[in-house]
């Protein structure tokens, strides 16, 4: 179980609905994977269309807490209207924000995302801010009122996995009661695990179960990936050592010369 | 009236945001809307007045990462 925000959620992984090979899968993958929270976005929609009812009636009835996303969105003012617009249609003031500030690597632009939580937290949404690791700026975004942090380990759909370890310590040491999401570049579910390992409180991913050549396996070994990592850090870890040490005891071993 | 929505341009008779959105076949409680970048949530579409060159973002559910 895990308290985010208030609402306990019985797994750690939040999962991102695009990209998979059909609606059906979709709904497979959500459920193989355990998870309790998926992220929706809108977009324009075509007159008389009727994509985005059958999109959020596929959702509802997965039984998942919504977290909508401005996804796309280059300015402060982009990203707000989307969040105003996006809790008036899902009916949660849950908002991941992206102020997206760089085409080619799709990194937030650090300054926009700070104004906008400002704004958005004011207006009563609990702001779920896509950042990078920078410890100045998630100070900045927990001071403009935000209760979780959501850091990138690498480029969104890299699947790098996690590239600056040493940062993700780093924060995860400076905010130790501020729940932190990984968000963005994980690739395999050993990347999940080391930054579950490392305390992160979950992950938020999409490219990596949506585009395996089986969603519903990779969504179901994520879901394991992130379970075990987790009970790894809650369990204490050894630290590695040089030097090796017998794991079979030595003590009233035979002699045989 | 001459109206910019969702990026396409629209010569229109309708005079409230509500009326442009039946004219031009948008219905259901699943749409956001938009007009000239700020909300106008469902409850004010009707006495919403629309101006030439009024930009509108009609949005609805869609996949997301």
């Amino acid at each position: 179980m895990f308290d985010l925000l208030g609402t306990t959620l019985p797994s750690r992984l939040l999962l991102g609905t695009a990209q998979y090979p059909s609606p059906a899968i979709l709904a497979d993958a959500v459920k193989a994977s355990g998870t309790s929270v998926v992220t929706v976005s809108l977009r324009r929609e075509m007159a008389g269309g009727r994509a985005g009812e059958q999109f959020w009636s596929l959702v509802r009835s997965l039984g998942v807490r919504i977290l909508p996303n401005t996804a796309g969105c280059h300015s402060v003012k982009e990203a707000v209207t989307t969040a105003k617009m996006a809790r008036e249609v899902f009916g949660t003031n849950w908002i991941k924000l992206e102020v997206i500030g760089n085409h080619d690597t799709l990194q937030p632009d650090v300054f926009g995302l700070v104004e906008a939580a400002r704004i958005l937290c004011e207006d009563g949404f609990a702001v779920f801010p896509y950042t990078t690791d920078d410890l100045v700026v998630a100070e900045r975004l927990l001071e403009a009122g935000c209760k979780v942090l959501m850091p990138w380990c690498a480029p969104i759909g890299s699947a790098l996995g996690p590239v600056n370890i040493m940062a993700l310590r780093s924060m995860r040491g400076h905010f130790p009661d501020v729940p932190l999401i990984v968000d963005a570049g994980l690739g395999r579910p050993s990347h999940a695990a080391t930054v579950m390992e490392l305390g992160f409180d979950a992950v938020l991913l999409n490219t990596a179960v949506a585009r395996a050549a089986d969603p519903v396996g990779m969504a179901r070994a994520f879901g394991k990936a992130v379970e075990a990592g987790r009970e790894a850090y809650s369990s204490g870890m050894l630290e590695p050592r040089d030097v090796a040490v017998p794991s079979t005891p030595t003590i009233g071993r035979a002699v045989f010369s | 009236m001459k109206l910019m929505v969702n990026g396409e341009a629209h010569e229109v008779a309708a005079t409230t945001l509500a009326e442009l959105l039946a004219a031009l076949d948008y219905e259901g409680d699943w749409l956001a809307t938009a007009v000239n970048n700020d909300l106008v949530d469902k409850a004010n579409r009707a006495e919403f007045q629309l101006s030439d060159g009024d930009r509108i973002e009609i949005l609805s559910p869609m996949q997301g990462g």
